[in-house]
């Protein structure tokens, strides 16, 4: 099982590697001038000159990457083009707020979903299995803000219930105020990420329920219950654990809608935001902060996988 | 009347004009299960004997109130202990299930949990049930272990399934059913899936553990042999009906049913010496049609000519033109691997290959339309070896142009052909495979490969997945197609009765090596490697008392399962044999001795010392 570890660790550095590529050529390719944008339209051809130098924009293509590169690893993203602050400073803050909203979706959603995909799986072809399957359908197939808008529509505009946008600050706020304080965006985006977690899980329960040791278990007049908590769901790790990673995930990257609409400052707005003033080494920084969240939590899904399956774990 | 009442109290299980239905997709029923009735009595075994679609492993899970999914009960009792099982609910069968009445399946490999270690599994139905606590349970189970003699009992238990063999697995599967001291036992088909050698033990283990417990059984079975070891009463069905029942001498010695004799007939005769059908030499040329030189062969990378893991060591082997050859084994003796070396599918890791006397490349991409033309791969199971979405007229016409053979409406000419050739309606082109039988598809299997007009078709364990009788109207189909094709076959199977029917040369192959090679009648014959002599007398016989008096034989020792593993040197059935000599077997390659008409046996004993 270690071989493996270190082969998927091997597999997760290229993958930052080649898309560390990608990002730095792919915003070097992009129409505009770093000194340009950072002096304004009004600057002199001298002083653009002079600001490259600074920048080190006069340095061929590859060693601008391997010094932008050599930067990232130690922890220096730059410093903003637009705002003229280092990177580290402007997503600190925002960082925050994505990893608390996120954090706490993840808290309720994964184990909510998970359970009412597993007693999907328990009862196939019920009642609940079919109204789970038609909510869940449908979540899948509702954008983000319309999810959004019933929300508000429901709690702010019929039950009079707290705000439409989050407001106020967060400093000094327990667990429970703060998921009061995020109560709207942290339901949708708990029904975003349930229709798939519910869907998979059920998948992946129902499909080793089919499965001959399941029978056994049946035949040797062991509990439902029990054959789905202890037969089943030890078999049906694996996929469950990696569809949990890709939704985390999008939690860390992906909530642009659900910020936007709610009014919070988060990494996802940070990163409009950067495009709309071309803030290049803003877009770098981040799009690095994204690759390095997505490889982090596949390798903890893999890991796990492995772990959950006797063969990998104890080989012969 | 007080000898009646203490009769009834003996039926541990009776069926009772038991008709069970299937569901089809128009909820219209279809029946399975026909009106069946039979009894078991407590200390007996009771045979269900049939073909696939008999119906027999349903009506034993009747037994346990239940039913597979798609299939209801649809009339008539199934008795338990006298209580009926197919009129309870889920909660009320619980307890009864692993506790009054077990199952063990035919495969323990799919049936263990993967992820649960196996003494959990063995005592789970008794703790859950509240029958034993864990303590007592496990001391259950380590009897049981040990009454199954399975190896370093103690330990056993907190391993996974993965990391213990089959025959091992087949027999905790036993000790699984048995912990929970049920009163009956169902046994579908449980030493079907095992290599003869293998299934000597298992079938033994079972025997005794099941005269020890006092259960009484039902046992699922289409083999003959088998059913004449272990049963006291034999019920036959075809088509979910009784044909025939009463006690295991009687329909063994003087079947009186039609379809028992058919059974009965289609049971294969031992390995002897003599009743194959040589093929003609009207075919034979110079250099044999296919041959492999020093061959050694395994998975993983290939370093300085050695694969990382090897699994065939120094194979010599030559098809003559219009001959077959059979190659025989346990499984995971490298048979299989033999059959992808010749195909060019896994090349090997040091010797040639000999196609017509040319060296052939060791790899198909390396070698050109005509060589791949001229040898051809039939698989196990035609079920995943035909493409579902085409039709048959497709699958067999794509070789037929890939290789230039016709074209244009000849193909179509040349498919019905092939299908008359394999005894198949030419109807049958329009079809796809799942309209076609198990029998069917493999015969359309065998048109594929025929299609490319080849020297040398490979036919890998072509009738092990086929009913019995079927499997033997394929065989002859092979006999015809060899005597009129010249077409040369390299028949591999773990069924040495087929072999022997069918071959005119055989190799034995154990861990790797080959034990015995020469004419069919040499080998079958003494002198005897050890190993053949021990796979010939583990073919079960078709008669009562067989398994007692091949346990007392010296061969039957051996067949206690030590490790099957290709050895760097020395002959790698040392650890098993009888005669193995101290010193000398583990540490020195065995000589190649040769005798006449080129039979081979690489052993460390003379020829004399082996007959």
């Amino acid at each position: 099982m270690f071989p493996l570890i270190v082969k998927r660790l091997a597999v997760g550095l290229l993958t930052v590697l080649a898309v560390s590529i990608i990002i730095f050529f792919g915003t070097k390719v992009l129409p505009g001038d770093a000194a340009q944008i950072r002096l304004g339209q009004a600057a002199t051809a001298e002083n653009i000159a002079a600001m490259r130098e600074r920048l080190g924009l006069d340095q061929p293509m590859i060693v601008q990457y391997w010094t932008w590169l050599k930067n990232f690893v130690s922890g220096d993203l730059g410093v903003s083009l637009a705002a003229d602050v280092p990177i580290t400073d402007l997503i600190s803050d925002r960082y925050k707020y994505t990893l608390i909203v996120s954090g706490l979706t993840a808290l309720i959603g994964v184990p909510i979903s998970l359970m009412l995909g597993i007693l999907g799986a328990m009862f196939p072809g019920s009642i609940y299995d079919r109204v789970l399957t038609f909510i869940s359908v449908s979540l899948v197939a509702a954008p983000e803000f319309f999810t959004a808008t019933l929300l508000v529509l429901l709690f702010v505009f019929w039950l009079g219930m707290g705000n439409a946008v989050v407001v106020g600050s967060i400093e000094g706020k327990g667990f429970f105020e703060l998921i009061k304080h995020f109560a709207l965006p942290i339901t949708t985006l708990c029904f975003v990420i349930a229709s798939q977690l519910i869907r998979m899980s059920r998948a992946a329960v129902l499909n080793v329920m089919s499965s001959p040791y399941v029978e056994m278990a049946i035949l040797k007049g062991v509990p439902r219950k029990r054959i789905i908590f202890r037969h089943a769901l030890l078999n049906a790790l694996g996929p469950i654990v990696n569809v949990v990673a890709l939704n985390l995930a999008y939690l860390v990257t992906g909530v642009i809608v659900v910020e936007v609409y709610f009014g919070y400052p988060g990494l996802a707005t940070l990163i409009v935001q950067g495009v709309q003033t071309r803030d290049f080494v803003l877009i770098q920084g981040l799009g690095m902060l994204f690759c390095l969240t997505y490889v982090i939590l596949m390798l903890i899904a893999d890991i796990a996988a492995f772990a959950s399956n006797p063969r990998l774990r104890h080989p012969k | 009347m007080s000898d009646k009442s203490n009769q009834n109290d003996d039926i541990v299980f009776e069926a009772i004009d038991l008709s069970i239905n299937a569901l089809r997709d128009d909820k219209s029923e279809l029946p399975i299960v026909k009106g069946v009735n039979f009894k078991v009595r407590r200390g007996e075994v009771v045979a269900l004997i049939g073909e696939s679609g008999s119906g027999k492993t349903t009506i034993s899970l009747s037994a346990l109130g239940y039913c597979k999914p798609g299939l209801i009960f649809a009339g008539g009792q199934a008795k338990l202990l006298g209580h009926d099982v197919t009129k309870m609910s889920v909660n009320e069968l619980r307890p009864l299930r692993g506790e009054k009445v077990a199952y063990l399946a035919q495969s323990a490999a799919a049936t263990f949990n993967p992820s649960i270690l196996i003494n959990e599994q063995v005592t789970e139905a008794a703790v859950l049930h509240g029958s034993k606590t864990q303590q007592q349970a496990d001391e259950k189970a380590l009897a049981l272990y040990k009454a199954l003699e399975l190896p370093d009992p103690e330990n056993i238990g907190s391993r996974y399934p993965h990391q213990v063999s089959g025959g091992q697995l087949q027999r905790l599967m036993a000790a699984m059913a048995l912990c929970g001291d049920p009163d009956l036992l169902v046994l579908d088909e449980p030493t079907t899936a095992l290599d003869v050698t293998t299934q000597i033990e298992v079938l033994k283990a079972f025997k005794h553990v099941i005269k020890v417990e006092e259960a009484a059984a039902i046992y699922v079975t289409h083999d003959l042999a088998v059913v004449a070891q272990i049963a006291d009463h034999i019920v036959v069905l075809y088509n979910g009906e009784v044909k025939e029942a009463g006690p295991t001498e009687t329909i063994i010695n003087s079947p009186q049913h039609p379809y028992t004799k058919r059974l009965m007939d289609a049971i294969k005769p031992l390995p002897e010496p003599g009743q194959g059908e040589q093929s003609s030499d009207k075919h034979l040329r110079t250099s044999p049609a296919l041959e492999v030189k020093q061959v050694d062969a395994g998975y993983g990378k290939v370093r300085n000519g050695k694969a990382a893991v090897q699994v065939l060591r120094d194979i010599n082997v030559a098809i003559e033109r219009g001959k077959t050859v059979g190659v025989i084994g346990e499984s995971g003796c490298g048979k299989s691997t033999l059959a992808r070396v010749m195909a060019g599918l896994l090349p090997p890791a040091q010797g040639d290959i000999l196609l017509d006397g040319e060296p052939l490349p060791p790899s198909v991409r390396e070698r050109t339309t005509d060589q791949l033309r001229k040898v051809q791969f039939v698989y196990q199971m035609a079920d995943t070896a035909l493409n579902p979405r085409q039709r048959i007229k497709d699958i067999i016409g794509r070789p037929v142009q890939f290789y230039d053979l016709a074209s244009g409406k000849d193909v179509r000419k040349r498919v019905d052909e092939l299908l008359e050739l394999v005894e198949l309606p030419v109807q049958f082109a329009d079809r796809y495979p799942h309209e076609l039988s198990g029998g069917q598809k493999q015969r359309v299997s065998l048109a594929r490969a025929l299609a490319a007009n080849p020297e040398v078709v490979l036919c890998d364990e072509v009738t092990s997945a086929l009913d019995t009788i079927v499997g033997a109207n394929v065989i002859e189909l092979l006999k015809r197609l060899r005597r009129e094709l010249g077409v040369s076959f390299i028949f591999i199977s773990h069924d040495l009765s087929t072999v022997a029917s069918f071959a005119d040369e055989i190799v034995v192959l154990y861990a790797g090596r080959v034990a015995e090679q020469g004419p069919t009648d040499r080998v079958l014959s003494p002198p005897y490697h050890p190993y053949t002599r021990l796979l010939i007398s583990s073919v079960p016989e078709t008669r009562v008392g067989w398994l007692e008096e091949s346990s007392e034989s010296r061969e039957a020792q051996s067949a206690v399962q030590g490790d099957v593993k290709l050895t760097e040197k020395g002959c790698p059935f040392h650890t098993r044999c009888p005669m193995a000599i101290e010193g000398t077997c583990a540490e020195l390659d065995p000589p190649r001795r040769v005798g006449a008409l080129g039979h081979i046996i690489e052993c460390h004993l003379e020829f004399d010392g082996l007959s």
